[in-house]
């Protein structure tokens, strides 16, 4: 048997952004797609397996979004060279689907024409098509498909009409034997991009008649949402409230999912003799999947309002509102979700930084978002605060109260000057030109949103996990080997290596105040930053420390000096020892150069912060 | 791109209404309310203030249909210093930086 016969035919989708290419993709594919990494590079590979009415099986790929096969963003050369044939471990696709949004043609064409140019067969899909005839938009089909020497099939993507047809046609093109004709696509000059409007509005104006009852909806709705106050206004109170559910409703799946690992942990323990293998499964292994796991209800609640706010042609809005606030600091208005997810969890944070387009403007935000406070930073806050800060007001708010918002703010800051120093110094000139379609508004659906989110997680729980766990698994051999000696009356993470570590570290962090017990807890605090508090507990022997907080805060008000807890503090600002983070911001740059980088400066401005903060409050008194 | 430095200013629009370049304005002074029509797109202005060479931005503009010929009308305009704008292009809506407009010279409606 030949190769062609014994492979599925190969189709691509390639539209501009907002077409509803990924809902026709989905319609097409259901849930027989699966979500990769093009190799090489962190751009996803969405595909999917179908056999069509006539017995063809298709394998269907659902490339990045673009305006040109001009590339300009790691998406776009994807969609380029995929189109092309020239992109590695991938074969050139047999069939093009051109995705078009029937309502808005203009750019599409001139992106068809394009793709004529390389010469595939093609295929054009007029998506959306049930708002077109909505709006009273004549198209003449036959003319259009004479004109273009391409079938056309409409559809409706989200109601899954038309898909069928789509795959008939793809199943003709491919059976009529229709061959690739040659390539002579090549970068268009400014020159030949004019040229192609022209034809694009002769075309338009010969076979499409403009809508009797334009969409006025996005109009009216603009003149609210991209208001400069009411628009600002509105944006705050919707992240108030995202920030909220992240809060809200993602705490009782944690606790939830930090219970039944706990339980776990401790069933395990009692069915499993003393020694190492229990403590490798209930201390290693439950316990750092535990730690992946708790994440993904935040992860989950996070890019629900993210999926729903892109899906519904929000996010366009939002940064055309904060472009020029987040300017100020070198980064894109594209940034501005990315940063306040942080203030949840890094990971997710990071892992929605794939809106930034351009390279320089993505890595900025990468870099600076562990600095947004996270919520695993508050169980160390409250921790040291409780110890240390008197519980007494100023000017009628609580001094404690004071000092959590300043460290919230402390980490907003150095966010944005981290950002600031990073653009002037390192990758000067100006942030990328801010151009951007904003899209009609559009009720998202229900499946969609469900099937992105789920793919969501799944690339969370696979991927980070992968990285996450290992470095877990680490982080407990380090704090189990070797064990304590017999008749040892010291906590036994005393003599393990990270034990050793912190002693071997404790001259180091002598002059920021540290003493050698929180020396050795930054180490298992590693895995994750609220953990340090247990660590805490363990070498000062409270056992249970999470829920015996006031003994462990009473102990550390007696064996530290003022300066070394407000040192803490400062230290936990900016605390590089989160795991997960580090290997999220290894999976999303695909190397380790920028983890490396990460916990560089964060571990060197922590440590200039806590010794600046430790001699201040000791020439202050408070040693 | 050389070829298009070459071409006379808004070689497609001025030429055949014959009006005075002083009639036309850089679209990034316009405001909202403000209309009219592309007359040329031209890449000159602030070399390296775009994060991208002047030919690079040019092209994105076009590409964009920030193309001669196309009508407009200033919708919205950014809280901070007037900044970004959102117009609508022919039947789209975009926005862009007033930075990145400057080198889009607009002939406005007289009403």
């Amino acid at each position: 048997m030949s190769e062609v016969a014994l492979r599925p035919a190969r189709v691509a989708l390639v539209g501009n952004p907002n077409t509803g290419k990924t809902a026709l993709f989905n319609a097409l594919t259901g849930s027989r797609q699966k979500v990769a990494n093009y190799a090489g590079v962190t751009v996803e590979r969405k595909e999917g397996h179908i056999v069509t009415a006539a017995g063809r099986a298709l394998s269907i790929l659902d490339l990045p979004g673009t305006y040109s096969l001009r590339a300009r963003s790691p998406d776009e050369v994807v969609t380029r060279d995929a189109v092309l044939g020239k992109l590695a471990g991938e074969q050139a696709p047999d069939v093009v689907v051109a995705v078009a949004d029937a309502t808005n043609l203009r750019l599409v064409l001139r992106l068809i024409l394009e793709l004529k140019a390389v010469g595939r067969p093609m295929v054009l899909a007029l998506n959306m098509y049930d708002i077109a005839q909505r709006q009273g938009l004549r198209i003449d089909l036959e003319g259009l498909e004479r004109d273009l020497g391409c079938p056309i099939v409409t559809t409706v993507a989200t109601r899954k009409r038309g898909i069928e047809q789509l795959t008939a046609q793809v199943d003709a093109l491919i059976a009529s034997g229709a061959l690739s004709t040659e390539n002579v696509w090549h970068e268009p000059s400014a020159g030949e991009i004019r040229g192609a409007h022209r034809e694009a509005q002769r075309i338009l104006k010969a076979y499409v008649r403009p809508p009797e009852r334009p969409d006025t909806l996005t109009g009216k709705v603009d003149a609210v949402l991209l208001h400069p106050v009411a628009g600002l206004a509105i944006l705050f109170s919707l992240l108030f409230l995202m920030f909220q559910a992240v809060f809200t409703w993602a705490t009782p799946a944690m606790d939830g999912i930090s219970a039944a690992f706990a339980w776990l942990g401790v069933f395990v323990g009692q069915a499993l003799p003393d020694g190492l293998l229990k403590s490798f499964i209930a201390d290693g292994v439950i316990a750092g999947v535990g730690s992946v796991l708790v994440f993904l209800p935040q992860i989950l609640v996070l890019f629900f309002f993210i999926i729903l706010l892109e899906d519904f042609g929000y996010m366009a809005r939002a940064a055309f509102l904060m472009d020029r606030i987040m300017g100020g600091a070198g980064l894109h208005g594209r940034a501005f979700i990315p940063l306040l997810s942080s203030f949840a969890c890094a990971i997710p944070g990071i892992m929605s930084t794939r809106v930034i387009d351009n390279k320089r403007d993505r890595l900025t935000t990468i870099m600076v978002a562990p600095l947004m406070t996270c919520s695993a930073r508050i169980p160390v806050y409250t921790l040291i605060i409780g110890a240390f800060i008197p519980n007494t007001h100023v000017w009628g708010l609580s001094l404690q109260g004071l000092v959590m918002f300043g460290l919230y703010a402390a980490g907003i800051a150095s966010a944005l000057g981290v950002s600031f120093v990073t653009r002037r110094l390192f990758w000067r000139g100006a942030v990328e030109p801010f151009l951007m379609e904003l899209p009609t508004y559009k009720l998202p659906s229900a499946e969609s949103v469900l099937r992105n989110l789920l793919t969501r997680g799944q690339i969370f729980v696979s991927r980070a996990g992968r990285i996450i766990f290992p470095i877990m698994i680490v982080v407990w051999f380090l704090s189990t080997f070797p064990g304590p000696p017999a008749g040892a009356t010291e906590p036994a993470i005393n003599f393990s290596l990270a034990g050793r570590l912190g002693h071997l570290l404790e001259p180091l962090l002598a002059p920021i105040g540290f003493n050698w017990q929180m020396t050795v807890a930054l180490i298992p605090g590693f895995a994750a930053r609220e953990v340090a508090v247990a660590a805490l507990g363990t070498v000062y022997s409270i056992g249970d420390a999470d829920n015996h907080v006031g003994a462990l805060a009473t102990q550390l008000s007696n064996h530290w000096s003022l300066a070394t807890g407000l040192s803490f503090l400062a230290w936990y600002i900016f605390a590089p020892q989160c795991a997960s983070t580090l290997g999220v911001v290894k999976r999303e740059t695909n190397s380790w150069r920028w983890p490396i980088i990460m916990f560089l400066y964060m571990t060197t401005l922590a440590y200039l912060s806590s010794l600046l903060v430790y001699h201040v409050a000791v020439a202050m008194g408070g040693g | 791109m050389h070829d298009m430095l070459a071409e006379p200013i808004g070689a497609t629009a001025l030429d055949a209404t014959s009006v005075a370049t002083a009639d036309c304005v850089r679209l990034s002074t316009v405001g909202p309310g403000d209309r009219g029509e592309i007359v040329d797109v031209r890449a000159e202005s602030h070399p390296d203030g775009h994060g991208v060479d002047v030919h690079e931005l040019q092209r994105r503009l076009l590409e964009f249909g920030f193309v001669e010929g196309a009508r407009f009308e200033v919708l919205h305009e950014g809280a901070i210093w007037r900044d970004p704008i959102a117009i609508r292009l022919d039947d789209m809506r975009v926005a862009l930086r007033r930075r990145d407009a400057e080198d889009v010279w607009v002939r406005l409606d007289r009403t």
